[in-house]
Parts: structure tokens; C-alpha cells; sequence
């Protein structure tokens, strides 16, 4: 069982589905929309499973990579076809998967024309992102992560909003310049160290001054992607315009795309640049958290408004990442997880009210709570989880961050903690003027509670969410040994260049 | 007395000029009618042959004429790929040749005698017999520009290429008489030996001549800033001839560019780096922003064509083996992209009438959606967006630039193909994102879509098997670089 090649069967399932739809999928155009559908579902649903098979085939107590494949590809250029995960990309992984049949099931009767194409998007968007997760050569990593926008580009372009056409170009381009930078720093260290494994760069020492340029590089494409304030302008566009699923998928796993990449690149490749540039990140996160909450306040839109939430929520991830203490990595990881599920939750819960009033606008809602207790009592879960209520999953990563950057930055602490109050704060006053009040608008008094498949979407999302903040430990069992290891090697490199430079000053 | 091995290193190209005169000789005498069909068939079968030829020939470097003709693995590879590029256009057309009033059974045989100027220009060892070759490729070309004579545009495109072709021509003979007035010598080897390891200053005079070479070249290959003529030309000749222009003539002008540069001036990369880094910088901006105004997809490509040599040129000016490699990876992925991409121009035609506007491909992502899935995978590739293989064509020339320390090139190049991304997205999103206006003619034609196909699984299929094209490009890259 060991040499099954389940990493590359997972990533690659997604893909020969939507190859198999493209060929085979033909006839009445009724027929070809249920069998997508279908055909679609079906699929993303055997890959979630043989991810779990991930989950629980996965050693905990060891930071190696696991389910290691290696394949020679670009054998001339030492470039080879690497997959594995460790306990930092793991879960990951499994968002991916999990979300992607989530979003196939919430589309079900929303996305109307060019179904094919839409399900074929979405099972490529899967590949792509499980494939940047569990890539292990910078090449191979750096292909998944911008191919990532090809499917998203066209998500959001042809299925979207009004405006999609400008969200999208905007989306895409945005990101590209931040990627291309990101592939010159990944030529540079290929140059510099000879190889793209990532498992040996861990293990490569980079000269201080280059790592600064590096560095700044790998920002621009991963502040875009997190994304981090100033560079977050694109991420309330993308997510008014696209779909529904659209916006899930952006919410729960590109976004974490970024936050991922300080985590696996910027922190253990170039330690003494991150430490020189911390100070920089808290800045911006300080300023993602109070400002964008400040700003969500304001929303009158409700995606605009969880994509404004998304992007404080990200600024206590980048805090816990830079913290780099064992809590606060930690926190950071379970942060994203839990937000993964929490925003996701949340657009679905948007999609559910725009499927039947067809608007976005928070004023045109009011009183949902005498129609649809159902929905009131789900949305109400997610909205507290998004506050970090104890008990959820939003609270523990949270917690976790505030703990580790406490020991790091008081300061910090102090000013993202006043980011949460914002954050109760909008979050509380969306939820009173959606579902609370009097019922007054005409077409609201026959809005109908959630449906079985709309009840079917959220039960896992609830699970979860309740599950990570009841007993977290089953989650930070995988994750605290890569951690620890990550923790412990970017210090040990900072020890190294200090003795370095007391040495090189004694002299 | 010509000894025989000097024959047959020269064979595929005597071959073909041979095969040539036949053909005009059958075009004259068939039918009128079935004349161009059998002219047409015969020639894509004699390239056939003659690309076989060449690859049996492949046998290290031989010089031959006196040193005026050369072959080895570089030229190898070069050739195979503009006899592909003739192969492709040929066949792909054929259809467009007959309902475009271009049915006149000269037309495949121009492009035979294009095809041997470009080999000849490619195994050139001497500044002589680059001169003949390039003549006989662009008097070809001349003639191939202007051959829907009773159109305007088409009379215009053919004059323009004319002149300042000419003109282009007047430089760079006028720069290899004044290198042969200031080294003595015309031949490539000879040229070589004055500026290799010695250290010897080069005289101005040289210099001069070498900058003229260069200009007249950067012509050929339409690099800014003599590229004026690419848009006018690509807009007005018929679009199976642009479709030409785009893919085997820039190959074959940019493999005598790398040879002229890297082999006989190869001493002298100082004082030429600066000058190539220029007019790459000026390619791959001016590509990049002037694409974004267009609206005729002819010019576009034009242009998008002028940002891809300053994309190529990057790897000449790291002047290593490793950026030579790159280059020609790049060429071969290049002319996959661009026949694919004309391929799908081809395609536009609205009423037996083709048409022309970017606007024109609005929504046709639902009337022909395996044309528009080919299209996305084009325009993807041209913009460099991985897994197309448009990306590993940029990402093995960046490689070379970053060891190179080429930091500021790159840098402009990788922000230059953000900017160009933009007009290529623009394209997808009006196939995909726009509503149906006019609905192209069904069906598109057998050889059409054969290409259309081919060239889109290579495209994105590239990264599965990379490894042929690496590996004969590293071949080709290392005959330029002894020892």
C-alpha cells in the first residue's frame, strides 16, 4: 500500500473527471446538464473520500513529508515531479476537497447555462489547488499556483455578476504580476542552490543580502494572494461578482494560497529576511485587521462585507505566521482551516437568500428569522464562529494567535484584539439587520427555509466548525510536529546568523 | 570540381530548389484546374521528404562550398522546424488558397523557394551566402505578400515589405562590407578566430559594421525599433501567407541572428550585449502596450509577435549556452503556438467572407466551443500561463537571464508579459465572456481543425514529455558553444 500513488490519485482524479465530461458528455442539452452535474459530483466526491484516506493514513509526531512521490521530469535541469504532505499542508489538502463538492452541490440549481463548462472549471480549479498543496518541487508548485487562475478566471468571467468582466481581469492580472516576480526569486534560488526539492532548499543556506530581494518577491505574490493590505482591492471585486461557488472556493482555499506560501517558502528558505521584515508584516496586518473592519462596517453589500471580513481575518493569520512561536503558527493554521469553513459557510449562506430575492443588498433584507428559522440558526453558527466565539473553530485559532503573538509583540496583541471587538461588532450588526426585525418586504413574506440539499451543504461545514472548537486536539495532533520542526529550524537559523555576526564583529 | 561530400552536405536544400523547377514545370503543363491541387499535394510531400532528409543527414558539424555553407546540429534543428512551419501552413491553407482567389499554382512553390532561402540562411558560414539566402527568402516572400494582387490591402502589404525590406537589406550589406573592409574576411570562422581569447580590441569600424549587421537583421526578425513594417505587412497580406510570415521566416531569421551573434561575433559579446538588452526591452514593451489597441486580430498577432522575439532575444543577450538553449526551446513552442493560433484565425470567416475584428470572435465560445477551447489554450500560452507550454518557453529563458545576472531585463521582461496578458485575456474574454454576434461558418474543414488540434495537445500537453524538445534543443545549443 505504501507505493500507491494516492497523493497524485487525488490530485489527478478531479482532472481525468473533467477530461471524461469534456469527451463523453454529449446529447440534449437537459441531459448534458444533469449528467455534469452528476458526473461532477461524483467525482469530487471519490476524491474528498480518498483524501480522507490521507487523513487518516497520516503519521502524526513526525515532521517529514509523507506519501512522498517522485517522479524525473525535466531530468536536464534537476527538476522532478515531487509530491508529498506534511502536517502543515495536510489539512489543506482536505479543504480543498472537502469544499469543491460543496460548491458543485450549491451551484446545483443556480448555474443554468454552459453547466459542462462550469463543472469542468471546477474539477480543474480542484486539481490545480490540491496540486499546489502537495507539490514538494518549486517548479511543479509554482505551475499548480498560477494555473490556479485559469479555471477562477473563467468562473468569474463567464458565470458572474454585472461587473464580472472587470473582477476577473482585475483578479487575474493582479495576481500575475505578483506570481511572475515569485518565479524570477524561484529561478534565483534554483540558481543559487542547484535544485527546486523543497525538502533540500529547507536545508540550504541563502547569502543574507539575496534573501532580502527574495524575499520581497515572494511578498508580492503571496501578499496578493492572502491578500494583505494595501494589495487587497482585487479580493471585494472577485468575490461581488463571482457565483456563489465561486466565491466559497476564492473565500475558503485561494486565499490561503498566500498565507501557505510565508509558511512554506518565506519562513524556513529565508529566516533572517523574515525576521527583518516582521516588523513590516505587523504593520500591514495591524492595519488589514483594524481598517478592513472599519471598512465592513460600512458595507452595504453582504459578499462585500464577509469579503472585507476576510480580509481582517487573514491580517491575524499573517500576525500568527510572523510570530513564528509554536502557539501562534499553530493558531495561524487552524485560523485558516477554520476560516476556510467559516467564510465558505458564509457565502453560502448569502447564495441561499440571493438564489430566491436575487440581490446582495442588506437593506433589501430585515425579519428572515419569521420565515426561515432554519437558515436564522445556521447563519447565526457562522456568524459567531466568524466572531470567534469559544466553542467554534474561529475562537481557537484566535486564541492560539493572540497567545503566541502576546509572547511575540505585546503591542500587536493589544491592537489586533481590538480588531476582534470590530469584528463582533460588524458581524453582529449584519446579522440584526438581516434576520432580526420585522418582517415588512412583500416578497419576504413567502421566502421559503433551507431545502435538504441546501441543509445537506451546510451539516458538514456545522460539524466541523463545532468540532474544531470543541476538541481541537485531533487537528493540532497533525499539525504540531511540522510546526515544531518549522519553529525550531527558522530560530536555529537565526541563532546561526547572530553567532555569525558576533563572531564576524569580535573580530 | 565541387568534391561530392560538399554536395551532400547541401543536399536538402539542392534537393528542393531541384524539385522546385519540377513543379513549375507540372504546374505549367497539368490542367489549369487540377493544377494547384497537385502542385500543393506534391509540395507538402516534398517538404516531407526534404525534412526527412535533413534528419537522416544529421551528422555533426560539416563545412562545405569552401566554407561558405555549413550544417550541424543547430542548423538541424533550425530547419527541422521551419520545414515544419511550411509543413503546417501549407496544409492548413489549402482550403483558404482556393476560395480567396490565391488559386494559381505558384503559390506552393514561392513558399519552396522561401523554405531553401531560409536553410540556406540557417547553414550560412559566410557573410556572402547569409546574403544570398536571405535574398532568396525575402524575394520569395515579396512576391507571396502581394499575391491576392487585385486586392489593395494585399498590393500594399507586398510593396511595404518591399521597400523596407530593401532597405533593410541596403543596411546590412553595407555592414558586412564594412566588416570585410575591417577584418579582411567574410567568412564566419575566419571572423571568429580574430576575436577569439586574444583580447584584441575590436576597431570601430568593425563595430559599425557589426551595429548595421545587427540593424539589418533586427529587421528580419521585426524587433523594435525596426518593426514598423510587421503590422501593416501581417494586416494586409492574405492571412494563410501571414500566418507564414509569423512562424518559418522568423524562426529561420532568428536562427542566422543567434549564428551571426553568438559564432562569429561571439568574442565580441561585450560590445554587442548592450544592444540586443536594448532592443529586447523595446521588443517586449512595445509588443506588450501597442497589442492592447488593436482591434484586428492580424495585427495583434503582429505585434504579440514582436513582444515573443523580445522574449527570444533575452536569451541571446545572456550569451550562455544555457540561454541559447532557451531560445530555441522557445522558437519550437513558439511555432506550435502561432500555427495553432492562425489556425483558429483561419477560422473566422462569417458568410464564405473572412473576417478580421477581434469583436468577430464575440460568444463563439458557444457556436464552436472545441475552436474556442483551442483559442483559450493558445492565448494562454502566449501570454506564458502555466501548465500551457508557452511558460516553459519564457521560464527556461528567464532562468538564463537570472544566471546571467540579467536582474533588470528580467525583471522588465516578466512585467512586460503581465501587461501583454492583458490583451491576450481580452481575447478569451470576448470568445468566452461576450454574447454571440456572428456565428462562423460550419464546418471549419478538415485540415483546419487537424491543425488546430495537433498543435493545441502539444501545447498543453507539452509538460507531460518535455523531454524530446529539451533534449535536442541542449543538441542543437551546444554545436554553437565547442568544447
Amino acid at each position: 500500500m505504501t507505493d500507491f500513488p494516492l497523493l497524485s490519485v487525488v490530485t489527478f482524479l478531479p482532472l481525468a473527471g473533467a477530461i471524461m465530461i469534456l469527451l463523453f458528455v454529449r446529447g440534449a442539452p437537459e441531459d448534458v446538464a444533469r449528467n455534469a452535474r452528476w458526473g461532477a459530483f461524483w467525482v469530487s466526491l471519490a476524491t474528498f473520500l480518498a483524501s480522507l484516506m490521507l487523513w487518516v493514513k497520516f503519521k502524526g509526531g513526525t515532521p517529514d513529508f509523507q506519501f512522498v512521490e517522485e517522479h524525473d521530469w525535466l531530468p536536464a535541469f534537476k527538476i522532478s515531479y515531487r509530491l508529498g504532505v506534511d502536517g502543515i499542508s495536510v489539512f489543506f489538502v482536505l479543504l480543498s476537497t472537502l469544499l469543491t463538492p460543496i460548491c458543485i452541490l450549491a451551484s446545483w440549481n443556480t448555474i443554468q447555462e454552459r453547466v459542462k463548462e462550469y463543472m469542468i472549471a471546477f474539477l480543474v480549479l480542484e486539481t490545480m489547488m490540491v496540486g499546489m498543496f502537495a507539490a514538494l518541487d518549486f517548479v511543479v508548485f509554482y505551475i499548480f499556483f498560477e494555473a490556479v487562475l485559469i479555471p477562477m478566471f473563467l468562473i468569474i468571467g463567464v458565470w458572474g455578476g454585472p461587473r464580472r468582466v472587470y473582477a476577473a481581469f482585475k483578479f487575474f492580472l493582479y495576481t500575475l504580476l505578483g506570481s511572475v516576480l515569485m518565479l524570477l526569486a524561484i529561478i534565483a534560488i534554483y540558481i543559487d542552490a542547484g535544485t527546486t526539492d523543497i525538502a533540500t532548499l529547507m536545508q540550504h543556506k541563502i547569502d543574507p543580502d539575496l534573501q532580502l530581494w527574495l524575499w520581497l518577491a515572494f511578498f508580492a505574490s503571496f501578499a496578493v494572494k492572502v491578500p494583505m493590505w494595501p494589495v487587497h482591492t482585487w479580493l471585494p471585486d472577485a468575490h461581488v461578482e463571482a457565483p456563489t461557488a465561486g466565491s466559497v472556493i476564492l473565500a475558503g482555499v485561494l486565499l490561503k494560497m498566500g498565507a501557505y506560501g510565508f509558511l512554506r517558502f518565506s519562513l524556513p528558505l529565508l529566516p533572517e529576511a523574515s525576521e527583518f521584515f516582521t516588523p513590516f508584516i505587523y504593520t500591514l496586518s495591524v492595519i488589514a485587521v483594524i481598517y478592513t473592519s472599519l471598512v465592513a462596517l460600512a458595507q452595504e453589500d453582504m459578499k462585500k462585507l464577509i469579503a472585507y471580513s476576510s480580509v481582517a481575518h487573514m491580517g491575524f493569520v499573517t500576525v500568527g505566521i510572523f510570530a513564528a512561536n509554536q502557539q501562534a503558527v499553530e493558531g495561524a493554521i487552524i485560523q485558516m482551516l477554520s476560516h476556510g469553513f467559516v467564510s465558505a459557510a458564509l457565502f453560502l449562506c448569502v447564495g441561499v437568500v440571493y438564489d430566491r430575492i436575487h440581490s446582495r443588498e442588506i437593506a433589501r433584507y430585515g425579519g428572515l428569522v419569521h420565515r426561515m428559522p432554519r437558515y436564522a440558526a445556521v447563519f447565526m453558527l457562522f456568524m459567531l464562529a466568524s466572531v470567534g466565539l469559544p466553542g467554534t473553530s474561529g475562537f481557537v485559532g484566535e486564541f492560539l494567535i493572540m497567545l503566541g503573538a502576546f509572547e511575540a509583540n505585546t503591542w500587536v496583541a493589544f491592537l489586533i484584539a481590538s480588531g476582534m471587538v470590530l469584528g463582533a461588532a460588524y458581524m453582529l450588526y449584519l446579522y440584526r439587520r438581516i434576520i432580526f426585525g420585522e418582517l415588512t418586504k412583500d416578497d419576504l413574506k413567502s421566502i421559503l427555509d433551507l431545502g435538504p440539499r441546501e441543509i445537506l451543504i451546510f451539516a458538514p461545514l456545522i460539524v466541523l466548525v463545532l468540532w474544531m472548537g470543541i476538541y481541537p486536539a485531533p487537528f493540532l495532533d497533525v499539525i504540531s510536529a511540522s510546526v515544531a520542526n518549522l519553529v525550531d529550524n527558522y530560530h536555529g537559523a537565526l541563532a546561526a546568523a547572530e553567532g555569525a555576526n558576533t563572531l564576524q564583529a569580535s573580530r | 570540381m565541387i568534391e561530392m561530400p560538399d554536395m551532400l552536405a547541401a543536399g536538402p536544400e539542392i534537393a528542393l530548389a531541384v524539385i522546385g523547377m519540377v513543379l513549375m514545370m507540372i504546374g505549367v503543363f497539368a490542367p489549369e484546374k487540377k493544377a494547384l491541387s497537385i502542385v500543393s499535394g506534391l509540395t507538402i510531400a516534398s517538404l516531407i521528404v526534404t525534412l526527412a532528409f535533413v534528419i537522416w543527414l544529421a551528422d555533426g558539424r560539416v563545412v562545405a562550398f569552401s566554407g561558405l555553407f555549413l550544417t550541424d546540429a543547430f542548423a538541424v534543428y533550425m530547419k527541422i522546424l521551419v520545414l515544419l512551419g511550411s509543413i503546417f501552413v501549407l496544409f492548413m491553407s489549402e482550403n483558404y488558397v482556393q476560395r480567396e482567389g490565391m488559386d494559381r499554382f505558384e503559390f506552393p512553390i514561392l513558399v519552396i523557394y522561401a523554405t531553401v532561402g531560409m536553410m540556406m540562411m540557417i547553414s550560412a558560414n559566410d557573410l556572402i551566402s547569409l546574403y544570398v539566402g536571405l535574398e532568396l527568402q525575402s524575394l520569395s516572400l515579396y512576391v507571396i505578400a502581394a499575391f491576392q494582387r487585385d486586392r489593395v490591402r494585399s498590393s500594399e502589404a507586398g510593396l511595404k515589405y518591399f521597400v523596407l525590406g530593401a532597405l533593410s537589406s541596403g543596411l546590412l550589406l553595407y555592414g558586412c562590407s564594412l566588416i570585410y573592409g575591417f577584418a579582411g574576411t567574410t567568412n564566419f570562422d575566419a571572423l571568429a578566430g580574430l576575436f577569439a581569447g586574444q583580447g584584441l580590441e575590436a576597431s570601430p569600424g568593425l563595430i559599425v559594421g557589426m551595429v548595421f549587421l545587427t540593424a539589418g537583421l533586427a529587421f528580419k526578425i521585426s524587433a523594435v525599433p525596426f518593426h514598423m513594417w510587421t503590422p501593416d505587412v501581417y494586416e494586409g497580406a492574405p492571412t494563410a501567407v501571414t500566418a507564414f510570415f509569423a512562424v518559418a521566416p522568423k524562426i529561420a531569421a532568428i536562427a542566422l541572428f543567434l549564428r551571426v551573434m553568438l559564432e562569429p561575433f561571439g568574442g565580441l559579446i561585450d560590445e554587442w550585449r548592450q544592444i540586443i538588452v536594448l532592443i529586447s526591452i523595446a521588443s517586449m514593451v512595445l509588443g506588450a502596450f501597442a497589442a492592447i489597441a488593436q482591434n484586428n486580430i492580424k495585427r495583434l498577432m503582429a505585434y504579440s509577435s514582436i513582444g515573443h522575439v523580445g522574449y527570444a532575444l533575452i536569451g541571446l543577450a545572456s550569451g550562455s549556452e544555457a540561454g541559447l538553449r532557451g531560445v530555441l526551446i522557445y522558437m519550437a513552442i513558439y511555432l506550435v503556438m502561432n500555427v495553432g493560433a492562425f489556425a483558429c484565425i483561419l477560422c473566422m470567416r462569417v458568410n464564405g467572407r473572412m473576417v478580421e475584428n477581434i469583436d468577430d470572435l464575440a460568444g463563439s465560445a458557444k457556436s464552436h466551443p472545441m475552436m474556442a477551447l483551442a483559442i483559450l489554450i493558445f492565448m494562454f500560452s502566449l501570454a506564458g500561463i502555466p501548465p500551457m507550454a508557452g511558460f516553459f518557453g519564457k521560464f527556461f529563458i528567464f532562468t538564463a537571464a537570472i544566471e546571467a545576472e540579467l536582474y533588470t531585463l528580467a525583471i522588465i521582461g516578466v512585467v512586460a508579459s503581465v501587461v501583454g496578458a492583458y490583451y491576450y485575456l481580452r481575447i478569451v474574454k470576448i470568445v468566452f465572456f461576450d454574447d454571440l454576434t456572428e456565428r462562423f461558418d460550419k464546418p471549419i474543414g478538415r485540415s483546419l481543425s487537424t491543425v488546430m488540434t495537433l498543435s493545441g495537445v502539444v501545447t498543453i500537453l507539452f509538460f507531460l514529455w518535455p523531454a524530446p524538445i529539451l533534449d535536442s534543443a541542449a543538441v542543437a545549443a551546444a554545436a554553437l558553444f565547442p568544447g
